[in-house]
């Protein structure tokens, strides 16, 4: 089908495009430079267009989701999706069933989204539930930092062995990136222990987390993976951590080059000052000073949204101190998967004092981060709030108006130690589009997404907002609106979305990394996992391995590494 | 003006129907025409009032005074009155799941058995069930930590497992006898058994009382036996012990009571041993 979207003002940062008015023509699921012919043409006009969104951390598949589900009966029954001759029915809100998971990304204009974190030995469950997951291309990072073999290697300095591993159990598994959470920390986990800086031991291996996070920052760049480290830092969620996660970003300063080595994730998180739950306070200005000055780090949000949410992570140890300060129901899984995934659910709420402060740091980070290429809008859905949220947040970050109907509300004795009252900055729909899509797209290393060049996949989104008419600082409803149902999603040069409702059913390719490594280390290493395996796991090597033919659609990255 | 609606069955039904539509509150206002027309499911179907029943009588504005009578079998019709506020539903025969739920005032009495979930999350007002009723009374739905809030459950015949379950305030009374469970994960409240229990009272509660006149098998390990009171009052009614009086669940932190009555169970003679 051939498609022309015509007279929209399109914004397109990866190819500095602000807002111009311009034709983008697309044929064969492909931007092209012009079509002729049959042609489809959507009148975009007064309307804005952007690439499809790409989201880069969100927890929508794997063993953990489906826990967090099994764990929430209550959350579903209340928001429930109709079976529609397109859609199939499912059930909602904090943990939505694959499919409806996938159809409301559309509806956004979403079309691309990473599922964050998969234990290596039940990403074959990741898998199936991506497969279920229609309208949106997909991709999952792998947890390795509290993989046995990894750290045995790490902690023996066989830097280039333990790289062969991870090459070919990314490979096995059809993972993207290297995932890092709580590194040593998790492993501890087992013991009921927890590291509480980054120069801890871990034992039996007598590594520190700060040689995990270096060893795999080294291996990302010897095998040359699109997307760097994905870092979730030890003590997350604990007062006074804003120290710890500027330990763990400058513990791989030496290692960058210029280049983009580390992203840290749902930033946030980590982002507490203070001494305890009742002298916290934001460490967002400390943090968004050492990334201004250094230009080797991405972060993502992790904007806390008032209102119900799920907390999942594979930070077991964090977890269980959630669930004991809440005294809310909870689960521990994985720990056998070499991960620990816990689950508990959470009200974030205005008038309570941490809550309230903990929304201000993710949305004074965004406003103090000057390059907007480094800091990305997510809700680590549905840890801090749903994915169904993000056009409140891009309501929050367009409008001082906006965050001060909320701030309004909020617990006064919070408001008393934020800074984000003091913040006049606003963000433009360059920058908008920078933080949904151009630059997590670039910072997944997904040459084809984000942007609006000739020859990049045809994900388009267009929402029903004339820039030239409307002052988002004022008018932030009209943007929420607009930004919840987009006016067209174009996946793969199809129609999907049609003013917020699907219209066509399609489903999406999964991304993985298929990186060449020399063959006689492969051979080698792999026979000398395969020792270690037999003699520590329960379960056979082959076991990991999923086939290409699990993959509904499967699109594999090859990649050069520099071993 | 006060007002009869008669509703019957107009055939067997073989599969669930959910009526949460047959409330006082919903036919306030309306015509008989008009509630013949409200919608109602029959298994995956969408039917009216009117497909399903025979409504006759004469109708009212005003909440309070409407008068809902249910004759013949209803135990497959599930959410009868739900978030009434008033008025009253009077059931002659059996009725299904859900009876009552979140209703926050007026009264529902059953003449036979009343199924599970009978006033779930209710708040306020009064069921009474002349005849058995099933597990569950005055408890969330399925992962929801919030039971029952306030009003009064009375069951003349016995009741199922896990009565009261996540309660959090009203009161609870089986005449007969109940089965697992009385009061788990309750954390305000009270239940008054009049019959023996099947054991594990109170399993998981933070706080409320439940008070057994009959039989108890065993009393859970996790509670700690406090003294031997003559009495103990329920919602402001004096009822005669004596009792033992045990705290817990210390599982879960709690402070919740209950009361076993000791001439009925004597086999719990041993702990006045730890009487000081």
């Amino acid at each position: 089908m051939k498609i022309l979207i015509k007279n929209g003002y399109v914004y397109d940062p990866l190819n500095k495009i602000d807002g111009e008015i311009m034709d983008i023509a697309i044929e064969n699921g492909k931007i092209v430079e012009s079509v002729s012919g049959e042609v489809k043409e959507i009148d975009a006009k007064n309307m804005i267009v952007m690439p499809g969104g790409v989201d880069l951390h969100s927890h929508i598949a794997g063993s953990k989701v489906n826990a967090g589900r099994l764990l929430r009966p209550e959350d579903h029954y209340k928001d429930v999706e109709k079976k529609t001759n397109i859609k199939r029915s499912g059930v909602g809100y904090t943990v939505p069933s694959t499919f409806t998971t996938g159809y409301r990304y559309s509806e956004m204009g979403y079309t691309t989204v990473m599922e964050a974190a998969t234990p290596p030995l039940k990403t074959r469950h990741t898998h199936e539930e991506l497969n279920d997951i229609p309208m949106v291309d997909k991709a999952c990072l792998s947890v390795l930092d509290n993989n046995w073999i990894v750290l045995d290697y790490l902690s023996k300095n066989e830097l280039e062995k333990c790289a062969a591993f991870i090459g070919w159990i990314l490979n096995a598994i059809k993972g993207y990136g290297i995932k890092i959470v709580n590194p040593g920390g998790v492993e501890l986990w087992g013991w009921g222990k927890n590291v509480k800086t980054i120069d801890d031991q871990v034992p039996p291996f007598n590594i520190t987390p700060r040689e995990i996070i270096r060893g795999l920052c080294k291996i990302n760049k010897m095998l040359n993976l699109p997307h760097t480290i994905h870092l979730h830092t030890n003590n997350l969620g604990t007062p006074g951590n804003y120290r710890t996660l500027i330990e763990s970003m400058k513990c791989v300063s030496d290692l960058s080059n210029g280049s983009i080595v580390l992203h840290v994730t749902h930033v946030q998180f980590c982002g507490y000052k203070g001494y305890s739950w009742i002298t916290l306070s934001s460490g967002a200005s400390e943090i968004a000073k050492f990334v201004n000055e250094n230009k080797y780090v991405t972060l993502d949000l992790g904007q806390i949204v008032f209102g119900d949410a799920t907390t999942m992570t594979a930070d077991g140890p964090f977890q269980y101190i959630l669930y004991s300060l809440s005294k809310n129901k909870w689960i521990n899984a994985d720990v056998e998967a070499e991960t620990s995934a816990g689950i508990v659910p959470y009200r974030f709420k205005k008038k309570n004092y941490v809550n309230a402060i903990q929304w201000s740091i993710g949305l004074e980070l965004t406003l103090l981060v000057k390059d907007p290429w480094r800091i990305f809008l997510t809700t680590d859905h549905p840890n801090a709030g749903l994915f169904t949220s993000y056009p409140k947040l891009i309501a929050w970050l367009m409008s001082k108006k906006a965050r001060e109907k909320i701030l309004k509300k909020v617990n006064k004795r919070a408001k008393s130690k934020m800074i984000l009252p003091t913040l006049e900055r606003e963000y433009t729909f360059y920058e908008i589009a920078i933080i949904t899509r151009a630059g997590t797209a670039k910072a997944l290393g997904l040459k084809n997404k984000g942007h609006l060049g000739i020859g990049a996949d045809a994900d388009v989104a267009i929402y029903d907002l004339n820039p030239k008419e409307i002052d988002p600082s004022k008018d932030y409803k009209k943007v929420r609106r607009a930004f919840r149902k987009a006016a067209y999603t174009i996946k793969d040069g199809k129609i999907v979305c049609k003013n917020g409702e699907v219209v066509e059913n399609i489903s999406g390719k999964t991304y993985w990394v298929n990186v060449d490594i020399p063959k006689d280390l492969l051979i080698s290493t792999i026979s000398e996992v395969k020792e270690k395996f037999e003699e520590y796991y329960t379960v056979k090597m082959e076991n990991y391995a999923i086939h290409e033919n699990e993959l509904l659609k499967s699109a594999p990255l090859k990649i050069n590494s520099n071993l | 003006m006060s007002s009869e609606i008669f509703i019957k069955p107009k055939y067997d039904f073989k599969v669930p129907i959910d009526a949460s539509a047959i409330s006082p509150n919903e036919f306030s206002g309306k015509t008989l025409e008009e509630i013949k027309a409200i919608k109602v499911w029959e298994g995956n179907k969408e039917k009216t009032i009117g497909e399903l029943f025979i409504v006759e009588g004469s109708t009212s504005s005003e909440v309070k005074n409407i008068k809902i009578i249910l004759e013949g079998d209803f135990s497959k019709v599930r959410r009868i009155g739900s978030n009434m506020s008033d008025g009253e539903i009077i059931i002659k025969g059996s009725v299904g799941f859900h009876l009552g739920e979140k209703m926050n005032g007026g009264k529902i009495l059953v003449e036979r058995n009343a199924d599970s979930w009978l006033g779930s999350k209710m708040k306020g007002g009064v069921i009474e069930v002349h005849g058995n009723a099933g597990d569950f009374i005055g408890a969330p739905y399925r992962g929801e930590t919030k039971g029952m809030k306030g009003g009064t459950i009375i069951i003349h015949g016995n009741a199922g497992n896990e009565i009261g379950c996540w309660m959090i305030g009203g009161l609870i009374k089986v005449r007969g006898n109940c089965g697992l469970f009385p009061g788990i994960h309750m954390k305000n409240g009270t239940i008054v058994v009049y019959g023996n229990t099947e054991g594990r009272c109170g399993a998981l509660m933070k706080g409320g009382k439940v008070i057994i006149l009959g039989k108890v098998p065993t009393v859970l390990s996790s509670f700690t036996f406090e003294e031997i009171r003559s009495s103990v009052k329920a919602n402001g009614e004096k009822i005669d012990g004596p009792f033992y009086v045990f705290t817990g669940d210390l599982n879960e932190e709690g402070s919740g009571k209950i009361f076993i009555s000791t001439l009925n169970n004597t086999h719990l003679k041993f702990y006045e041993k730890y009487i000081e």
